[in-house]
């Protein structure tokens, strides 16, 4: 069974959000090369953020500003625990996670679900532009075409040059006169930034934020990333920056075909955690041989096209 | 000449107050002139590493200072004192980023002393100068710019790293074992090299070696370590006289490693 043509527009729509989800987490773990837990707390303060602003009549535009900027504040709060009191990075996240929650909660009015149905939002501005079927997949593109041009500049500049040579080689790097952890302040905050902006997004687009729904999200973004690198490969910086958003689209539509072939919708954490299996099987089948993956990505290529 | 580098009475504990207590440098003290090229040995343990690492401030200190070029350092941070130093480590994998190509590692050591903003990481006249200063490498590097450093051999990633720690003119090269991980014919190369970064324009350098014999024939003095203190210092007449027999003779030196 295949899904409908409007799931796999539905699953295009979402995979734009999560495709800014995956390229917050590429740098944190890819980039900077530092595992950050931060990602499953940021991503509710961006939706929470959002939700509050939207709820209240404000700009669905400026809402997703806000978004951004919470998530980055978690972000900065994990780097200073993890730069100025040696918390491991890790234990950081996890830590700023955990507190997340509570703030989560309070900026959510103490309620753990705002309902969007009656506010204006980005998606309902998009709708009153273009075709209905489309619009969110194009407001979504559009906003991911820029954040990824917006990233390939940042990451070809000076600064951006010492950013990513800092999860290469920090000996390097301070050999290079910078300071490591500003580096990982900034990234820990870039990569949040845009993490609590894929939530502010996706509060907007399922016109509700539930306290509870960053479960999961670092694996999702993680996975994605992997997904990406597997089939599209990492061999320049534009190449791996859309690799990432691939894959989370990617992972979109295979969440949503499976689906079809008779999964209930209470099991997709489970789909989720077997796709995120699969893609780092694939990932590390790729470190020892880079041949057997070329196989499998172009069998599971040619599987997607059918 | 003028005195570069004033190292007074500095003193390293790893472990204090623990069993594993290891006093890697005690009260040492080392000045250096302008232009000296430095070459330092002795056994494993010694405390040669310590001591780079501390004039690199990679370990605070526990006693003494230091002072380079009439600027008290010994409470700077290891990235801010990065600007008058270059660095080279034994591991060939160390120096560089691996996962960015020859030309954008080049960028950024060449930025080192540069405001690091949004202005672009590498332009073409950059491109144009790091072909031309490359070339004078002789190992071709100058043709696989856009490259992975991580598909260099060791030999060309040391000597790469080398040119990144000399092109900003630092006004101290620190090279900690920088041929040890490096085949016979790779390792001369780096060497020559070395001389010639260290000459011109004339950079004052401290290389730890474990080979007696370079220790003697590059630079124009030679200090050995034992037990975390400096236990000779000859320079001139006295180390032209000096041979690597005699060198172990009077240090009772193990001789397994250092001897070739
Ligand atoms: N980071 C460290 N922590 C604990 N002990 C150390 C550390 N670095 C060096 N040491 C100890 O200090 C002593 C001197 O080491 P080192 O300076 O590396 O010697 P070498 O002369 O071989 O370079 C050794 O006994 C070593 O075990
Ligand atoms: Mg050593």
């Amino acid at each position: 069974m295949i899904m409908t043509f409007a799931a796999f527009l539905g699953s295009l729509e979402l995979g734009m959000i999560y495709a800014v989800l995956a390229l917050g987490v590429f740098l944190s773990f890819r980039t900077l090369n530092m595992p950050d837990l931060t990602v499953d707390g940021s991503i509710v303060t961006g939706m929470a953020i959002s939700a509050v602003i939207c709820a209240g009549g404000g700009n669905p535009f400026l809402a997703l500003i806000g978004a951004a900027l919470g998530g980055a504040a978690a972000g900065l709060i994990t780097g200073l625990l993890h730069t100025k009191l040696k918390i491991q990075a890790i234990l950081a996240g996890i830590l700023v996670m955990l507190a997340a929650y509570s703030v989560n909660l309070r900026i959510m009015g103490k309620t753990p679900n705002i309902p969007l149905t009656k506010s204006t939002t980005v998606y309902k501005i998009a709708d009153g532009i273009l075709p209905p079927k489309y619009a969110g997949i194009v407001l979504g593109l559009v906003i991911l075409i820029i954040i990824i041009a917006l990233l390939y500049m940042f990451l070809e500049t000076r600064l951006g040059f010492v950013f990513r040579a800092t999860g290469d080689n920090e000996d390097m790097v301070k050999a290079c006169g910078v300071s490591c952890d500003n580096m990982k302040l900034l990234g820990l905050a870039l990569s949040n930034g845009l993490v609590g902006l894929a939530g502010g997004l996706l509060a907007q687009n399922q016109a509700f934020a539930d306290i509870n729904s960053g479960t999961g999200m670092m694996v999702i973004g993680l996975a994605s990333v992997i997904l990406g690198e597997v089939i599209f490969g990492t061999k320049t910086l534009m190449r791996r920056l859309v690799a990432a958003s691939l894959g989370a689209i990617l992972y979109r539509i295979l969440l949503a075909q499976a689906l079809y072939v008779g999964m209930e919708s209470t099991d997709m954490k489970l789909v989720s955690a077997i796709i995120v299996v699969i893609a780092l099987t694939l990932g590390l089948l790729g470190e020892k041989s880079s041949k057997l993956t070329r196989f499998s990505a172009k069998f599971i290529k040619r599987r997607v096209q059918r | 000449m003028k005195n570069l580098l004033e190292i007074k009475d500095i003193t390293k504990v790893f472990g204090e107050g623990t069993v594993n207590e290891k006093v890697a440098l005690n009260s040492v003290s080392l000045t250096l002139r302008e232009g000296d090229f430095v070459t330092v040995i002795g056994n494993n343990g010694a405390g040669k590493s310590t001591l780079l690492n501390c004039i690199a401030g990679v370990y605070a200190i526990d006693k003494g200072s230091i002072v380079l070029d009439d600027k008290d350092i010994t409470k700077l941070p290891e990235h801010k004192r990065a600007r008058w130093m270059g660095r080279v480590f034994q591991d060939p994998l160390k120096g560089t980023a691996f996962d960015m190509t020859i030309e954008e590692n080049l960028a950024i050591a060449y930025y080192k002393n540069r405001s690091r903003g949004l202005s672009p990481g590498i332009t073409s006249k950059d491109r144009e100068l790091f072909r031309e200063k490359l070339s004078m490498l002789e190992m071709g590097l100058e043709d696989k710019m856009t490259q992975k450093v991580k598909l260099l051999s060791g030999g060309q990633r040391q000597a790469l790293t080398l040119f990144m720690a000399a092109i900003t003119e630092p006004k101290l090269l620190l090279l900690d074992e920088h041929t040890a991980a490096l085949d016979p014919a790779a390792a001369s190369k780096v060497l020559a090299l070395t001389d010639r970064c260290a000459e011109d324009p004339k950079l004052c350098t401290l290389m730890i070696t474990h080979n007696m014999k370079d220790a003697l024939k590059h630079g124009n003095r030679t200090i050995l370590m034992k037990d975390g203190r400096i236990v000779m210092d000859i320079s001139g007449e006295e180390r032209e006289q000096m041979t690597v027999e005699k060198l172990i003779e009077k240090f009772s030196i193990d001789n397994d490693r250092m001897l070739l």
